[in-house]
């Protein structure tokens, strides 16, 4: 079927909105910049004339000498290739930008997050509240003026550390108390918490009260809170669900309560000293965030790592993948009722590898492996015939064996078949990644659709399932798991020998000045990294685009009409890492 | 059939029950001996070790906290590797190291060694980021991973005294390391030796 496509062209789009949009000419930056009034036009041009339906990201750049912020939009197209980029800029005091939200749902959240950590308005969002940060926040944390509360300097290193290293804690210097303060008019004693009067006020508007205006029984709607402390939110997350009996009329997630600013303190680190903090996102795949972050400066320098350093961080990051859904597959049974026994099961296989990366890189999970232009440390012969042993042997066996233990189990198909559909274009909408995604219909795989490093020549397929309810993002894992083994075969076979690292390892990365979105299939989804350098020694910019985050926007989508039980069961299947939600 | 995939589900579960017994029977009266088993491929059974009183051996790479090489002197005295460069203070990114610079008393030049060298533990991430970049071999990472202490204020910040450790402490814990930078170590001194000649 061909579709009548108006003749548009991605890269004429500044001469087919003449005055209004211009392409980004500055050095090492690329895509359009769009006047904030046309924002909407351009970005409905781009979706459904151009095909760019996948809206991958949406962050802000804080530019305080230009006294400007900017923005930044990345949309895909779903046939894979090259996105695009583009941006809208508006004058830093009073920063306000029309919401894509009724174009791109997937912005919701990201559009939250811009607006709690820059201050941008986005006129016409549904719900504009703050995401990460409480309401007793004083200021946006991510603008370039605002201080931390143990703020020492700019940037690091300090210089009070070398040579005259007069030690002390920081709490010493700042007590604690003294390091707080609250907006005008806010008393942290007598304040009560407004957020949820809203936040429970939009639940009810949602769906309306049925004044006993149905046929049906009118029965009370009821609020309840899942968490932050509750054992199946696997970690301090909070869901504000609207019941009617026992279903969900309308649910909202509330996340922020592990939020560190992650981002901030990237701004204030160098280059270098960001790898092992990317560690701490999604603490059960460091090497997956190590492979991004990695590829994002890379792209900036300018360089590619040897050919086997390719091959081993392929290798580490496929290994990655079979851990994460290993776990994702336990905990999300667990969630059914199965208790610990295949959390319990798959967590042998993951004690192997973890053996692998502790014999690699030193440690289980806060791996730091991944260096700019190759990996820290050379595969010794022990560790690689561990990993052929592996993933030749013992994995493909395991994995049957998980696969005879509960798939085909009434109780899971009949509490998991049909429960929290998400159909292919809610997937696509609400900017769902990675399983979640695919398990909707929706063949789309960073490392097919526009592969990094060796993934161009190695043979694995794709997977996708069709129905989009948590069976299917159940199977998808193992079906995942299954392809990886399969590159992780092809990789043990054609291991090259050679140099790990390109040039001399350093410890100060020239970086030229620019922008660069690097971004990988994590196992959780499309993890993406966001950087702006300067040239200086420190990314000016260093933004994270986080799977689990993003993939929470449909999470109220899933749940609606499902049963307060199945609401958990929803969440197991989306596969979150609170340490990557929050930040 | 209805209900068959519950049976062959607890066939499963039903496997690694016995599994467990069979390991515990073959490594019976020589536990230890059953970790090498326990941590390759081939592993079965229980994966658990009663902890304190079994431990798994950590790999030569395990890192967790630094801590500072010296050389032993002919009388005993502590010659440190570390010349006070300031690489690790510049790359740690936690900003956990304090080093003050020691100066001639005299000429108030900077001296290659470090008159403190203070790290505080509770900061350190352990990313081994400051043993990679040093480039005398001077401060590496340890294999001491129990440092619990009921008191935090003053004993997690380690200094100089604390931190350092013998070269032949390192070299047992990272023989494969310490061979491969001897190594290097005397090529360098032979090209050294052999360019005035």
């Amino acid at each position: 079927m061909t579709e009548p496509r108006i003749d548009l062209q991605v890269d004429s789009l500044d001469v087919r909105f003449p005055g209004k949009v211009r392409q980004d000419s500055r050095a090492g930056y690329a895509g359009y910049i769009v006047q904030p009034e046309t924002l909407v036009e351009f970005s409905s041009a781009l979706r459904d004339q151009l095909g760019f339906r996948y809206l991958s990201s949406v962050t802000a750049v804080d530019y305080l000498a230009e006294d400007l912020m900017e923005v930044v939009y990345h949309a895909y197209r779903l046939e894979g290739g090259p996105g695009i980029v583009f941006k809208s800029q508006v004058p830093r005091q009073d920063p306000r930008l029309p919401s894509l939200v009724p174009l791109f749902p997937g912005a919701e959240f990201q559009e939250r997050e811009a607006w709690d950590l820059f201050g941008i308005r986005f006129e016409g969002h549904p719900d504009l509240r703050r995401i990460l940060m409480w309401e007793g926040f004083h200021g946006h944390p991510m603008r370039k003026d605002w201080h931390e509360a143990y703020y020492e300097e700019e940037v690091k290193p300090f210089k009070n550390r070398w040579p005259e290293g007069q030690v002390y804690r920081i709490e010493d210097k700042v007590p604690f108390g003294h390091n707080v303060s609250y907006p005008s008019e806010f008393s942290p004693e007598g304040w009560v918490p407004e957020e949820d009067v809203a936040l429970y006020a939009g639940l009810g508007k949602i769906q309306g009260d049925g004044n006993g205006k149905g046929s049906e029984l009118e029965t009370e709607k009821i609020i309840i809170n899942l968490g932050p402390q509750h054992p199946s939110t696997h970690g301090v997350f909070r869901m504000v669900a609207r019941l009617d009996g026992e279903t969900v009329v309308d649910l909202r997630p509330v996340m922020g309560y592990l939020h560190r600013n992650h981002e901030k303190i990237g701004e204030r680190n160098t280059f270098l000293m960001n790898m092992p903090f990317t560690d701490r996102l999604d603490y059960f795949c460091s090497m997956g965030n190590n492979f991004g972050y990695a590829l994002a400066v890379e792209k900036l320098m300018g360089i590619r790592p040897p050919e086997r350093a390719e091959y081993i961080r392929v290798m580490m990051a496929e290994l990655t993948r079979i851990i994460n859904h290993m776990l994702a597959i336990g905990f999300l049974l667990n969630d059914l009722g199965a208790y610990f026994t295949p959390v319990m099961y798959c967590f042998n296989e993951r004690e192997l590898i973890l053996d692998v990366f502790e014999a690699v890189s030193g440690s289980r999970m806060m791996c730091n492996y991944f260096r700019f232009g190759g990996v820290a440390r050379d595969l010794t012969d022990a560790t690689f015939s561990m990993v052929r042993e592996l993933v030749t042997e013992r994995l493909p066996r395991k994995l049957d064996e998980l696969e005879r233990f509960l798939v085909m189990n009434e109780i899971v198909r009949e509490r998991s078949i049909g429960v929290g559909v998400l159909t292919a274009e809610q997937a696509i909408g609400f900017s769902a990644a990675g399983p979640v995604l695919r398990a909707s219909g929706v063949p789309y795989d960073v490392r097919r659709a526009e592969p990094y490093s060796i993934y161009d020549r190695l043979e694995f397929d794709v997977c996708v399932r069709q129905h989009g309810d948590i069976y299917d993002r159940y199977l998808i894992r193992f079906d995942e798991m299954r392809q990886s083994l399969r590159i992780l075969q092809q990789v043990v076979r054609d291991m090259p020998s050679g140099e790990i690292m390109t040039g001399k390892p350093q410890y100060q990365v020239r970086v030229p000045a620019g922008e660069s979105y690097g971004r990988v299939e994590n196992p959780k989804g499309e993890l993406g990294f966001y950087l702006v350098a300067n040239g200086k020694a420190n990314p000016y910019r260093y933004h994270v685009r986080s799977p689990s985050f993003i993939n929470l926007t449909s999470l109220a989508q899933m749940c609606r009409g499902q049963k307060i039980a199945d609401a958990v069961v929803i969440l197991g299947s989306i596969d979150i890492v609170l340490g990557e939600v929050d930040r | 059939m209805y209900g068959s995939g519950v049976i062959k589900g607890m066939l499963v579960t039903g496997k690694h029950f016995l599994d467990t017994y069979i390991e515990d029977i073959r490594y019976l009266g020589r536990r230890s001996e059953s970790f090498a088993t326990r941590q390759s491929a081939k592993a079965k059974g229980v994966f658990t070790v009663q902890y304190p009183e079994e431990r798994l051996p950590v790999p030569e790479e395990f890192r967790f906290i630094p801590f500072l090489v010296y050389e032993e002197g002919p009388e005993g005295q502590k010659l440190d590797r570390c010349t006070s460069c300031g690489i690790c203070a510049k790359v740690c990114p936690p900003q956990c190291i304090w080093i003050v610079r020691s100066t001639h008393p005299e000429t108030g030049r900077p001296i290659p060694e470090p008159t403190e060298f203070f790290i505080d533990v509770d900061i350190c991430m352990n990313c081994g980021l400051c043993a990679e970049y040093c480039p005398f071999d001077a401060i590496k990472m340890d294999h001491d991973f129990e440092l619990a202490t009921y008191e935090r204020a003053r004993t997690n910040i380690f200094d100089k005294e604390r931190l350092s450790k013998p070269v032949a402490y390192y070299a047992s814990i990272r023989p494969q390391n310490y061979g491969r930078e001897e190594a290097i170590r005397a090529e360098k001194e032979a090209a050294k030796a052999a360019k005035p000649a």
